[in-house]
């Protein structure tokens, strides 16, 4: 299977604090992973690092085959922790700016989703809630016929029924070639989902397995792992 | 028919044993044709690879098979959905058994609770 982020010896600091150190990782063209750390640990900063916003201090970063730049940004897809959309829009607005803006973008997709959750596209943003944000914008992502998908805490700000909607979204709407990273510290609600996981601590990649193999070998959950190693 | 997913099994195990129930109990019938991977993951909430896994794990027992243009199908062959019954019930008992004798509990005794038990539900 080809290789759809390469990550080699990846540091960066910010000032004396260490938020990566010597992070070498390498993820496979269709899967969904969790990237697992508890706050603090490192998750969004090699997030940013993929798309361009951070650039690493030492290491190497390749989504498939490219440095980050403007060419890896047409194949990634990334859903930021915070809401980046200028509160005035309309939905429908919100669409159209995406069309223009990513040529992978379908349009329909995200009409059809926004129907299913019954959201009104006529409707401003700043009149929505803050759950009601976060779907927005998950559907904007998740619209796009992305290669790699890095989604910075989507589930966070929503109900449960909505989560299960959520996960439904991502798993029906990923192809084949195409990855997903999701970084969550709410486990228990996306284990299921996951193809592997990845755990940072402090900085460093603790471990990187298939979630059934750890089920497998430690008889546990992923969350139960999660807990044992980041206790406090 | 939900899907219930512990924490603990490897997830494709355990939609392995569901879909062994589903056959065992009709809801799957001999011949059927089963929905896509990808359908049936969004139905059981799961990734559509552990959901692939499964399906390779069941075509291996004989008990799913693909026609390559057609679609995946629940195996005809009756012998082998009897036998899967069999094992799959034989194997809840013994957990059974295994639970009472824990507790003490001799064949007789087992015997006659089950009795009292199936009398009073009627």
């Amino acid at each position: 299977m080809s290789v759809i982020l390469e990550c080699k010896s990846l540091t960066k600091k910010f000032g004396s604090t260490t938020a990566l150190f010597n992070v070498n990782l390498s993820l496979e063209r269709g899967k969904i992973i969790g990237l697992l750390g508890p706050n603090g640990s490192g998750k969004t900063t090699l997030i940013k690092i993929i798309n361009g916003l951070l650039v690493p201090d030492t290491g190497s970063i390749k989504i498939a085959g490219m440095n980050p730049g403007v060419e890896s940004k047409k194949i990634v897809s990334y859903l930021p922790e915070k809401t980046y959309l200028p509160d005035w829009m309309k939905v429908s607005e919100a669409i159209s700016f995406f069309k223009d803006f990513y040529g992978d973008f379908e349009e329909k997709r995200a009409y059809d989703m926004l129907h299913r959750l019954n959201l009104d596209p006529t409707k401003r943003l700043k009149t929505l809630s803050k759950g009601t944000k976060e779907k927005v914008q998950l559907i904007l992502v998740m619209s796009r016929r992305a290669n790699l998908y890095c989604l910075d805490e989507p589930i966070g700000g929503v109900d449960p029924a909505a989560r299960d909607y959520i996960l439904n979204t991502i798993i029906t709407n990923y192809d084949e070639n195409a990855t997903v990273i999701i970084s969550t510290h709410l486990i228990a609600d996306i284990e299921n989902v996951l193809d592997e996981v990845v755990f940072i601590k402090e900085g460093s990649l603790v471990l990187h397995a298939p979630v059934d193999e750890i089920r497998e070998k430690e008889g546990k959950s992923i969350d139960s792992l999660f807990r044992e190693v980041f206790r406090c | 028919m939900q899907w219930e997913l512990n924490t603990e099994k490897p997830v494709y195990l355990q939609l392995v044993e569901q879909i062994q129930a589903k056959i065992i109990s009709g809801i799957y019938k001999p011949g059927d044709k089963l929905p896509s991977v990808r359908d049936l993951a969004a139905q059981a909430m799961v990734n559509p690879n552990t959901m692939q896994r499964a399906m390779t794990e069941l075509e291996r027992d004989g008990l799913v098979y693909t026609n390559r243009t057609a679609g995946r199908f629940i195996t005809s062959d009756e012998e082998l959905i009897k036998q899967l019954k069999t094992e799959y019930i034989a194997a809840i008992v013994q957990d059974f058994l295994d639970k009472m004798k824990q507790l003490g509990l001799g064949s007789d005794e087992i015997i006659s609770y089950l009795n009292i038990i199936i009398e009073n539900k009627k």
